[in-house]
């Protein structure tokens, strides 16, 4: 088969993969665009299949089938609260990929790839093949990391003088590449690569905490981007150079935008120190006499007569599995004609746009759930405002206390609605470690629970009053 | 080196189309966005399957091996994943 055949094949596969992401611009069309995705890679994998390199087909089956399998049930299986866990090991796996496809393409010679169709010249590749080792092991040790981390098993390990270790890591890194450049026939030094950058990317992602997940989760999402579009320069491959470079925009985006809503700098998310000031008060200080609980039957009182209420909910409702509970009350307050809406903070949540995927699986249309800009202008007419496992993004000191270290963070104006309820377990402060004012407010009543049992309590109450 | 500039233009040119197209991309579908380029990044099997086919030398064979494993599951598991989410999304209209 033709050189020119495959490639205007891939050519096909690159411009279906473009129609597909176009397809997510809107929930509507955003199936068939996962469609379209998916046919454009059945077609580049079916014309790769007759390419005249191949001698021999059973490896290639084996890896197929224990790979579509793993995926598949992998796909399956997963809850949508898991859905970060999930994106952070496809993430690893692409870098693992580009880096284990770069090496065997160095392996296989400089001689035999200059007999393929599209030879780039030999700097050129050995470049690319250093940059997919240094990227793909990154991404696949970061991935490992945030993978632990949000599972709940990995803790946040911080050493002094990290960041001059991660700048020698580097040093070696490039003076490895230049190795490697200066003499093609030392193979084992892109295996070095891959060594010191797998440390790397250990070392990389072990200080970052929590809160932060939603940047380095995006971040990785774009380095398994440039680490396929690397390998595609090591290859000469355009099909793997352009769609590596859709991907490395994506997270680029998604980084970018995960950033300004915690309104922190991507050097500072990756290298800086969080240190929780007490500029903020102690929680002595902001909480003592002034927090008021209620009980699920004033809370059902107070909901029944609500025009409009908006509903906040924070990574506090996928840890209880909240969602469903949460539909149940949606649906009882419109039974009673009030007017539900809810309020989505961009880094709500363990990655962009998680909330919106659980509340999808709890049947939520989707056009209830609104952006951070759009409600916040109607919080000053808003009944009832209910904070659901929220605390840093609702919490006004961003806007107030210019001291604060999350003093700029744009926040969902919930003190502004005329009344707040909170269902939070206890009082204890969000990752950004300082005290919430919202909760001692006069117009805000505590609901202490875990956020399903809370809900479900609410139902109860509601259905009774 | 022509070609060494075709190719970077190829990439130049692609990384603009993504941030037109993916700035569009409504904050209610970041999740499957994400799931979905994982899927599409999962492009590395072209490379892993001729890595494992050509039989040049058992390593290469062996890597390329790992690489189809690692690059299905990500093809696999981020289009199914993502279909699975998209479907809760379409239910409502």
């Amino acid at each position: 088969m033709s050189g020119v055949f495959i490639n205007l094949a891939y050519l096909l596969a690159s411009v279906l993969f473009i129609l597909g992401l176009k397809g997510l611009t809107h929930p509507r069309t955003a199936v068939r665009g996962n469609l379209l995705g998916a046919i454009g890679m059945l077609i580049a994998v079916a014309v790769t299949l007759l390419d005249q390199r191949i001698l021999d087909f059973s490896m290639i089956l084996v890896g197929l089938v224990i790979g579509a399998a793993i995926g598949a049930v992998m796909a399956v299986r997963v809850q949508m609260t898991s859905m970060p866990q999930m994106v952070a090991l496809l993430n690893g796996f692409g870098g693992a990929g580009s880096l284990l496809v770069a090496g065997a393409e160095l392996m296989t010679g400089a001689e035999q790839s200059a007999t393929s169709a599209a030879a780039l010249p030999l700097q050129v590749t050995l470049i690319a093949a250093a940059a997919s080792g240094l990227i793909g092991a990154v991404t696949f040790w970061g991935s490992l990391v945030a993978f632990g981390k949000l599972e709940g098993f990995l803790k946040d390990i911080r050493l002094t003088g990290q960041q001059a270790f991660n700048a020698i890591l580097a040093v070696i890194v490039l003076a490895l590449s230049g190795w490697l450049i200066y003499d093609p026939t030392t193979l084992w030094v892109y295996w070095a690569i891959v060594g010191v950058s797998s440390v790397l990317g250990l070392s990389l992602v072990f200080p970052i905490g929590g809160a932060d997940m939603p940047v380095v989760i995006a971040l990785l999402n774009s380095y398994s981007g440039l680490a396929a579009a690397s390998t595609g320069f090591v290859l000469g491959n355009n099909a793997l150079i352009i769609t590596g470079s859709l991907v490395g925009a994506s997270g680029i985006i998604l980084t970018n935008i995960m950033c300004k809503a915690m309104n922190r700098s991507l050097i500072n998310v990756l290298f800086g120190v969080w240190v929780p000031s007490d500029s903020a008060g102690s929680a002595d200080d902001v909480y003592a006499g002034k927090v008021k609980a209620a009980s699920a039957e004033e809370l059902g009182m107070l909901l029944e007569t609500a025009r409009r209420v908006v509903i906040v909910p924070g990574y506090g409702m996928a840890v209880a599995q909240a969602q469903h509970a949460v539909r149940d009350l949606v649906n009882l307050l419109e039974q009673r004609g009030a007017d539900v809406e809810f309020a989505i903070h961009p880094v709500a949540g363990r990655m962009p746009g998680h909330m919106n995927v659980l509340l999808a699986e709890a049947d939520i249309p989707y056009d209830k759930l609104k952006e951070m800009d759009e409600i916040n202008p109607s919080f000053e007419q808003t009944d009832v405002a209910i904070v659901i496992g929220a605390n840093d993004v609702v919490n006004p000191v961003a806007r107030t206390n210019p001291s604060s270290p999350i003093a700029g963070m744009p926040i969902l104006n919930v003190d502004k609605a005329r009344s707040i309820v909170v269902i939070k377990r206890s009082l204890s402060p969000g990752f950004a470690g300082i005290p919430n004012p919202l909760f001692a407010a006069d117009n805000t009543l505590m609901m202490f629970s875990d956020a399903k049992k809370g809900a479900m309590d609410l139902v109860t109450a509601l259905k009774e009053a | 080196m022509e070609l060494f500039v075709f190719a970077l233009t190829v990439f130049v040119l692609a990384i603009f189309v993504g941030f037109e197209i993916i700035t569009k991309v409504p904050p209610t579908l970041h999740t499957p966005l994400m799931s979905g380029s994982n899927a599409i990044s999962g492009i590395t099997l072209l490379g892993a399957v001729i890595a494992a086919g050509a039989q040049h030398t058992l390593l290469t064979t062996i890597l390329g091996l790992l690489a189809i494993i690692v690059a299905t599951i990500n093809v696999v598991g981020g289009f199914l994943v993502t279909n699975r989410m998209l479907g809760m999304f379409r239910r409502k209209d």
